[in-house]
């Protein structure tokens, strides 16, 4: 009986082993209980315990920007930035209906892709992440102090703004390139003469030292590629940008086809530094143009879009010796650079290899002139000449690469569904592990910088499946979290996340969490409506506007009573949350809005707007489970006929 | 006489540190509350330990019928207390002072402690009082009316020192830093009238 159990146990052991070594099929791994026991501390945060980094995904086709903890996966918050949120009330309160505004009018909804944190001395400074819009081209930038959206700005002869917004070492600028090229200016053209007509605008917008104000201060009128990917240069490259291309046939149709003939797309390198050297000294075209530029400030609680007039070109035969392609085999993907800037690594989608470019090598090429011809002008150098290695990866459909902070690169491949770490300047591959299913971005914190932090990486995927309990055919995409601080990557956690995130930014809790801001000042509400005390409420009429300055505090409205409003007003609720405690939001809803509730933060002030079409008394309420007596949180306005005589008259318990 | 007189110009001196630093501090933690609100109690006024926390304190109280958290200018206390600190310091530098230079007798020294220690005394009676006023002067339009098992009323008197639970609050009232100081002062006082009595043997 005992040799049984012994036998038994052995076998017993005998498998655990076995799945501990060759297993990495996630779903099985689950018999693993010594393996998972162990990966399970290493996600694990206790109830009030922090996590080590935050991490901000865009939402993609969500258009905004979820805001996550690693390891734990836990979201935190989802920031709204080109969408509209009527969670809050961005995009339908009165404030915030400007930072959506475009030269299109209005266009309530983005595709938002790459996030990416600001620096300073190419190390991650915590103050703003930027992140793009791809659809209808925009900038935005997001405070890490209120975690809001704070700008937004369009870029004009853009379309499909992909290669975008990746950040200069300095924070000098964000850039943002074309993934569509189209006529600039926009003219009415077949399309079957784009070959020569279309231009690829790459924009480099820049950003305030102080106050992170975003002006677009040039653009390059590329040829007519589509600019698919881009990272800047830093360290010794600092001063130039790297840009994938792929279409370079120039095909105007069935691209998955016509744009996959070349052998080689290019690599556009470009020394801004001489750029922006060049129209400081007046060079560059003043073109007309009609952009917005959105700024949302925190003083008055307010949005305001300016339309831009007019934007500086830069033609790139004009600057000679700034722009340069370096050969990249199979339309590259991803344009990524290693935190010591030598490094330019090409993502060949349609291949199984990487191509690494040297940035020495690329200077020594141009210094003696050793161009392979040229495209428009621009000088293309030779692939043997500038090729500092070839990753042989033996995986399929390489996307993007991230850097750990020990020498080590680690790369998706969207075909064979695996992240490979592999060993800069060696170029052998030291570890693969599979992901779930079709990743694309990678991400380790820092890892867009001369500093990353090599503990975790987060797999970003495009295909979930099974990965968890199936909620119908629409489902969250999943991440995976692997421990890259050994040799080898170890699996220790899978997440949904929300909308479809692209990229991602990480960074140290540490440091961004203490300025995280906790209420707004009452006492430096700057908003025209805003009342500071409950006695400045009041109600007033201008035809058939009115407009109602409101107070909330736990547990009432001042004034929670108002009479004298009429079927075929327009009815502005500016709303003031007079909490100064940190977490006391309060919420306003009014029966039949056609827009949105309000979210109105300590401090802060909102305007809903409301168009009463029936004759009656109708509530709101407080939407927000405020405090005890939150469900007495409310008040009613009396909506009389169009022609009726009753005065405005508004109370609070009878005063 | 001279390091008596010293020390009982250093003991009165320490009691400036009223006018600079919290008398007494009272906190009120809660499971809503993991930062703690906090009032400092100043002998010229009451503070909060965060910005907002007076605000916050009376947002709260509001539900329980208790008044806001008194002005500077609506107790007398705020006014008569710098005064008689101020006057106590002075006194007691005087003293100091005239001991220094053998003018006057070191039971001066004891003298002055017996002066402040009945201040004080009374000081505290008048703390405690307002306390219970503060606790228990409640609005009988209150939205939440707790009955003591007993039937009574709830009040809500903060302790005047040590821990109690409050509902849902942990509130701790303990001396602060002014008054630590004054407490070394007065017993700087006492140091300096034995020293000055062992002086005043020796001569």
């Amino acid at each position: 009986m005992k040799s049984i159990l012994k036998i038994m146990t052995l076998l017993f052991s005998a498998s655990v082993l076995l799945s501990s070594c060759g297993n990495n099929n996630g779903k099985s791994s689950g018999n693993n209980s010594a393996l998972n026991s162990s990966n399970a501390e290493k996600v694990y945060v206790a109830p009030g315990e922090y996590d080590e980094f935050y991490a901000f995904m865009s939402g993609g086709y969500s258009g905004n920007l979820t805001v996550y903890g690693l390891p734990s996966g836990r979201m935190f918050k989802e920031i709204p930035v080109f969408s509209q949120f009527p969670t809050t009330g961005y995009g339908y309160s009165e404030e915030t209906k400007p930072m959506l505004n475009t030269s299109f009018g209005m266009v309530p909804w983005d595709d938002s892709h790459h996030p990416d944190i600001s620096q300073t001395n190419g190390v991650l400074d915590g103050r703003w992440v930027f992140i793009n819009g791809n659809n209808t081209p925009r900038i935005a930038r997001i405070s890490l102090k209120t975690f809001e959206t704070e700008e937004i700005i369009e870029v004009p002869n853009s379309a499909g703004n992909h290669s975008s917004s990746f950040i200069t070492e300095n924070t000098e600028y964000v850039v943002a390139g074309t993934r569509f090229s189209v006529p600039v200016p926009q003219a009415d053209l077949p399309i079957n003469e784009y070959k020569g007509k279309f231009k690829g605008a790459l924009s480099f917008i820049s950003v305030d030292k102080e106050t992170g104000r975003m002006g677009i201060k040039f653009q390059i009128l590329m040829p007519g590629f589509n600019y698919d990917l881009s990272h800047p240069g830093r360290d010794k490259s600092h001063g130039w940008f790297f840009f994938t291309t792929y279409n370079t046939e120039e095909a105007n149709s069935l691209l998955e086809v016509n744009a996959s003939q070349n052998d080689k797309d290019f690599i556009a390198a470009i020394n801004w530094k001489k750029i922006e050297e060049y129209v400081n000294n007046g060079g560059g075209t003043k073109m007309p143009a009609n952009y917005a530029h959105n700024v949302y400030d925190e003083h008055t609680h307010t949005a305001t879009s300016t339309m831009e007039k007019e934007v500086l070109t830069v033609n790139p035969a004009d600057v000679p010796g700034a722009i340069y392609f370096l050969p990249t085999p199979k339309s590259p993907h991803g344009c990524d650079v290693t935190p010591t800037g030598e490094y330019i690594i090409g993502n060949g989608k349609l291949s199984a290899d990487l191509t690494v470019h040297s940035f020495s090598k690329m200077l020594d090429a141009i210094e003696n002139k050793k161009f392979d011809g040229d495209a428009y002008g621009i000088p293309i150098l030779k692939y043997e000449d500038i090729l500092a290695g070839v990753v042989k990866s033996g995986g399929l459909g390489p996307l993007h690469t991230e850097f750990d902070d020990k020498g080590n690169a680690y790369t998706t491949f969207f075909i064979s569904s695996e992240v490979v770490k592999w060993k800069i300047g060696t170029w052998e591959v030291i570890d693969r592990k599979p992901t779930y299913y079709s990743v694309g971005h990678l991400m380790i914190p820092g890892g867009n910088s001369r500093k990353p932090f090599g503990k975790y990486v987060v797999a970003m995927n495009k295909i979930t499946k099974d990965r968890y309990l199936p909620t119908g055919p629409e489902l969250e995409h999943s991440a995976q979290l692997y421990d890259i601080s050994g040799e080898k990557m170890e699996l220790i956690y899978d997440f949904p996340t929300h909308g479809e995130p692209h990229y991602a930014a990480g960074i140290p809790a540490d440091l961004i969490k203490g300025n995280s801001q906790k209420i707004y000042r009452l006492d430096e509400n700057k908003h025209p409506y805003a009342i500071t005390s409950p006695d400045q409420a009041k109600v007033t009429r201008n035809g058939n506007e009115v407009h109602i300055s409101m107070a909330m505090i736990r547990s009432h409205f001042t004034p929670d009573n108002i009479e004298g409003v009429k079927v075929g007003d327009k009815v502005y609720f500016h709303i003031t949350n007079h909490e100064q405690d940190f977490d006391v939001p309060h919420g306003f809803a009014m029966i039949g809005a056609n827009n949105s509730e309000l979210l109105i933060m300590p401090g802060q002030t909102k305007t809903l707007t409301w168009e009463p079409k029936q004759v009656g008394v109708w509530p709101f309420y407080c939407t927000d489970f405020c405090s005890a007596l939150h469900q007495e949180m409310q008040g009613y306005v009396r909506v009389s006929p169009a022609n009726s005589d009753i005065e405005l008259s508004w109370s609070l318990d009878g005063e | 006489m001279k390091k008596a007189g010293i020390i009982m110009i250093i003991g009165s001196l320490l009691l400036m540190g009223l006018f600079k630093f919290p008398l007494w501090n009272i906190m009120l933690g809660a499971p809503q509350y993991p930062e703690p609100l906090g009032m400092d109690i100043y002998i010229d006024g009451i503070k909060g330990v965060s910005e907002f926390d007076l605000q916050n304190i009376d947002g709260l109280n509001h539900y329980i019928g208790m008044k806001v958290i008194p002005k500077p200018e609506e107790m007398w206390e705020f006014s008569a207390f710098p005064k008689v600190i101020g006057g106590m310091v002075a006194l007691g530098v005087l003293i100091g002072i005239l001991g220094f230079i053998g003018k006057v007798s070191y039971k001066w020294f004891i003298g002055w402690f017996i002066l402040m220690s009945i201040l004080g005394v009374l000081g505290m009676y008048d703390f405690n009082q307002w306390l219970t006023a503060y606790g228990g002067d409640l609005d009988p339009h209150a939205i939440i009316k707790v009955i003591n098992p007993d039937g009574t009323p709830m009040t809500y008197k903060p302790p005047l020192l040590g821990y109690q639970k409050m509902l849902n609050f942990d509130v701790t009232s303990l001396p602060h830093t002014g008054a630590y100081m004054m407490f070394v002062g007065m017993t700087l006082t006492i140091v300096a009238f034995f020293v000055g009595k062992k002086e005043h043997k020796k001569a």
